[in-house]
């Protein structure tokens, strides 16, 4: 449904997307994942033809997203990174006029983005810039919505919503899914990896490895510990004396160490160095490693290499 | 202090409203300099003579030679002078009665009248006050030498199209053209400008419409608003300032309708040109708003300008459509005496719309 190839995008010195490649079929829920500033923003925005690429191609639907830029912009739902509505128009105004925009009604679509408009229901007569965070996403969306695309993309849909907007954002989503949707969401949080079909990691203009977060996670290679102690920042002055160390970095409340040996258990050898340094209270355990150690880990790879 | 170091950070990262900061005062006050020159030269200036004798010969060479009058031909009767008038091409004419000669030489009173355009009152009183000296002075010489009589030989002053010399007809044309100039132009540019700055753009360019048709529905509330607005003035200088429009109202509103399309596809191009709200207002204002005032014949006749400001005046819109008003609202013309001005306006307007509708991008920069 949603084609990239080898898309390469540069602004100046920048390097913003270099060869990257990845596709999102029909009913899939697709996320790109990296940090600020890794080229997610001009990925969408050259596959909602709003940007150029230098070179590569893209194609919606089979359609190349510069030369039939018309028709592939009636085929997407597209919802920016910036709140993009009109603040000063109520939430049925909006709505309105993103459904007349596409030539379709709001009567028309209504049963089709219920799910996800319910809850502004009350709201309707509200003007679109005094709604909450959460709702005014959800307006976003239903507007991207309103004339059926084929492919839906996000730009970092969930920055700035608090947790329980979230979650229910991506549960509106996988049922999206059902209409036989190509979803493609960008997002800075990895925690949220977990919740797509596949993902792609993107880091400075680059894709990762692509695959379901499951086989993601599953492809770490490393023995991974969370150790924690007394004294969390003596911690993060001591580990890095650990003579055999790979990594180790701060994750929640903990540490998560690699060692450089693999398939060696270090607990109790840490907990020993630990307290050697005069730690108390330490944990050492073996954790299971998430979207996040992956990408740590990728990261490192790639500056070592 | 940090304060003041960011502040200063401010206004150089925003180049371009430094530059308009600082390059406007440098323009205005040249322009202002130069077009505030109240003094007249070389005004055109027809002349209606019954006489055709010496003295009138005399008289008539004495006026042109004095600087302030151009030489804009023989008109042969009341209607040349109305229609001379109506196609703007003279300021004044100064028509000399019956036997000039022959009543100059006996001491009988001579006739003579200067008719001017008061359309424009305040070159219509200082052109007057100059022929009226000029003809004094030669009057007071010519019965010095024959040794004639003085009798009372004022010349007779006619005020055309504006007898009371009222201002308001002056400034009715004037604010008119300022008004749907500022409406149309500031608002649309700012309003399309305003669409980028809150990234809705963003949305309305992903969305399967033309660029035609995002800049007609942005425009046409504009074209309504500005519209209402000029018969509201117009209704004002008739109700309240008791200013005629002598021609027909439709062609004005015409003439109305074309030049706010011209004020609107400039607004367009501005904010073609502009990222934000408050460039586009800065634009619009300085580039649109205060060269109307100055240069285009409102306040300060274009006449006495030095000639580059002459060319500059040339290229502001509002230069021709204040001459259309004039002719019809208060010379009572048709289309064929502001048939060059329509047609300037009509070719700007085919351009600007076209230079805008080019250069509004279907894709983000």
């Amino acid at each position: 449904m949603i084609a990239v190839t080898n898309i390469s995008k540069r602004y100046g010195a920048v390097q913003a997307l270099s060869d990257v490649r990845f596709s999102v079929d029909r009913g899939e829920l697709f996320g790109l994942i990296g940090p600020d500033g890794a080229g997610k923003t001009s990925l969408l925005r050259i596959l909602a033809t709003l940007l150029l690429p230098d070179a590569g191609e893209a194609t919606i639907d089979g359609l190349n997203t510069v030369a039939d830029y018309r028709a592939v912009r009636r085929r997407i739902g597209y919802m920016p990174g910036r709140f993009s509505l009109y603040r000063d128009l109520t939430v049925e105004e909006n709505l309105r006029f993103f459904a007349s925009i596409f030539g379709t009604t709001v009567r028309e679509n209504e049963a089709f983005i219920r799910p996800i408009f319910a809850p502004l229901e009350p709201f309707r007569r509200r003007r679109a810039g005094a709604l909450s965070g959460g709702m005014k996403q959800k307006l976003a969306l239903s507007c991207a919505l309103i004339h059926r695309p084929d492919a839906l993309l996000l730009d970092e849909p969930t920055t700035g919503v608090d947790a329980l907007s979230r979650k229910e954002f991506w549960e509106m989503l996988h049922e999206l899914k059902q209409h036989g949707i190509a979803i493609l969401v960008s997002t800075p949080y990895m925690d949220e990896a977990s919740r797509c079909d596949r993902v792609a990691l993107i880091r400075r203009g680059q894709t990762g490895q692509i695959d379901t977060p499951q086989q993601v996670v599953a492809q770490f290679p490393h023995r991974l510990f969370a150790v924690r102690t007394d004294n969390a920042y003596r911690l993060a002055c001591d580990l890095p004396s650990w003579p055999t160390l790979h990594a180790a970095y701060p994750f929640g409340a903990c540490f998560h160490v690699i060692d450089r040996r693999p398939h060696i258990d270090i607990s109790a050898e840490l907990t020993a160095f630990l307290h050697q340094r005069g730690h108390s209270a330490v944990e050492c355990l073996p954790a299971t490693p998430t979207m996040e150690d992956c990408f740590m880990e990728w990261m490192k790879r790639d500056e070592s290499e | 202090m940090n304060i003041l170091q960011k502040e200063f950070r401010h206004i150089f990262r925003d180049y371009r409203t430094l530059l308009i900061i600082i390059g406007m005062p440098f323009a205005q006050t040249l322009i202002f300099g130069y077009a505030i020159s109240t003094d007249i030269r070389y005004a055109p200036v027809a002349v209606l003579d019954y006489s055709h004798d010496v003295e009138t010969a005399r008289l008539r060479s004495r006026l042109f030679a004095s600087g302030y009058f151009r030489d804009a031909g023989e008109v042969y009767n009341n209607d040349g002078i109305e229609q001379a008038f109506r196609r703007g091409t003279v300021k004044m004419v100064v028509v000399f009665g019956d036997d000039f000669a022959r009543r100059l030489q006996t001491g009988q009173g001579v006739s003579l009248q200067l008719i001017a355009d008061a359309s424009e009152a305040n070159t219509a009183h200082l052109l007057t006050g100059y022929a009226q000296a000029i003809v004094a002075t030669f009057l007071h010489e010519r019965m010095a030498e024959g040794g004639y009589t003085a009798t009372g030989i004022a010349p007779e002053i006619t005020m055309r199209y504006n007898p009371a010399m009222q201002s308001a007809y002056t400034f009715v044309p004037g604010i008119i053209c300022l008004l749907l100039m500022l409406i149309s132009c500031i608002m649309t540019s700012v309003s399309i400008a305003r669409e980028k700055e809150l990234g809705t753009m963003e949305a309305l360019l992903a969305s399967p419409l033309r660029p035609t048709q995002i800049i007609i529905g942005k425009v046409l509330p504009y074209l309504v608003i500005a519209f209402v607005i000029g018969l509201l003035i117009l209704a004002i200088g008739a109700l309240v300032f008791h200013i005629p429009v002598r021609g027909n109202l439709f062609l004005l509103l015409g003439e109305c309708l074309l030049f706010i399309l011209l004020a609107l596809s400039i607004g367009i191009l501005i904010s073609t040109l502009t990222r934000t709200q408050q460039t586009a207002m800065m634009v619009s204002m300085f580039a649109m708003f205060l060269p109307t005032l100055l240069l285009s014949g409102f306040i300060y006749p274009v006449e006495n300008m030095p000639w580059p400001l002459q060319w500059l005046s040339a290229a502001m819109p509002p230069r021709w459509f204040i001459i259309i008003i004039k002719t019809i609202m208060l010379k009572g013309g048709g289309l064929q005496h502001c048939a060059k001005e329509t047609l300037i306006l009509a070719a700007m307007t085919f351009v600007f719309l076209s230079l805008s509708i080019r250069n509004f991008n279907v894709r983000l920069k």
